[in-house]
């Protein structure tokens, strides 16, 4: 059931970021990216990943989404111009991607422990309690420093909108 | 009932369990999905989608070495990843947004003052 599972949702994220790079008009790749995030959410739950599941929904799939959707509807984007010849970079970028992918499969198929395998219900310490206890506990430095990178971020955001810039 | 059901469904060879190595090859293939789709696209906001693919796919490594090690480490490393990709599309889009006003134009080849 575990296997069935993965093996289903891991196909839809495959295919969704396929489209993603398939598509030419940014409304349809956003829309392909939400499904990658919504499959890999659910692989996060088989994880034992609660809080992370719920988090890539409400604020990768949610809000950083909406907020990219939300660009391309007001700079009213269009579907990409074909051109003539594809650039070197895309000739070049094929073979060197499949030659980095075979190149990790091997080593993962290689060097990864063969543990007992990932099964539902195997790791529980990824509920908000323990999530919430570390990261207030061994991780509050890192934790208070990213609240003000958020700071420095919505004030760069505020700044960059301006209408002089 | 599946003994009632006519035709025997054959058991399909499934491990019990899922190999780790599963979650790892996919987070690999969705990665290199991210930087073909960084170099192949050249609208900006697509290019900038990829790149938040490509940090979802590092996301995917940090939970599944989470459960491996039996730790909430990775979890919180794959939250930390997250709130900078929040921030990372705030002030990115607020870029996209600036580059459009100036330039009119949201294809990458042609923002290119600053090639020689």
């Amino acid at each position: 059931m575990d296997a069935l599972l993965f093996l289903t949702f891991a196909t839809i994220a495959v295919a969704c970021a396929i489209n993603l790079v398939l598509q030419t008009h940014p409304i349809a790749s956003a829309l392909s990216l939400v499904g990658v995030m919504g499959s890999l959410a659910v692989l996060y739950l088989l994880l034992g990943g609660e809080f992370i599941a719920a988090v890539q929904v409400i604020v990768y799939a949610g809000a950083i989404m909406v907020l990219f959707v939300f660009v391309i509807m007001l700079l009213n984007a269009a579907a990409e111009k074909k051109t003539k010849k594809p650039a070197l970079r895309a000739v070049v970028a094929v073979p060197l991607l499949f030659t980095f992918l075979m190149l990790v499969a091997y080593l993962i198929q290689t060097q990864v422990p063969k543990g007992p395998g990932v099964q539902f219900g195997g790791f529980s310490g990824g509920s908000p309690a323990d999530i919430g206890r570390a990261l207030f506990t061994t991780y509050i430095l890192p934790f208070e420093i990213t609240s003000v990178v958020i700071l420095i971020a919505i004030l760069g955001a505020v700044v960059l909108a301006r209408k002089e810039v | 009932m599946p003994s009632e059901f006519p035709i025997p469904i054959p058991p399909l060879p499934l491990p019990e369990a899922v190999p780790l190595a599963w979650y790892l090859i996919l987070s690999a293939i969705l990665f290199s999905l991210g930087v073909a789709g960084f170099l192949f696209r050249r609208n900006i906001i697509t290019v900038f989608m990829s790149i938040e693919l490509m940090l979802n796919a590092v996301n995917l490594t940090f939970v599944a070495f989470s459960y491996h090690l039996k730790s909430v480490d990775g979890h919180i490393f794959s939250f930390f990843v997250m709130v900078i990709a929040a921030a990372e599309a705030a002030v990115g889009l607020a870029i996209i947004l600036t580059v459009f006003r100036n330039r009119q134009t949201l294809e990458i080849d042609e923002v290119s003052s600053l090639k020689l």
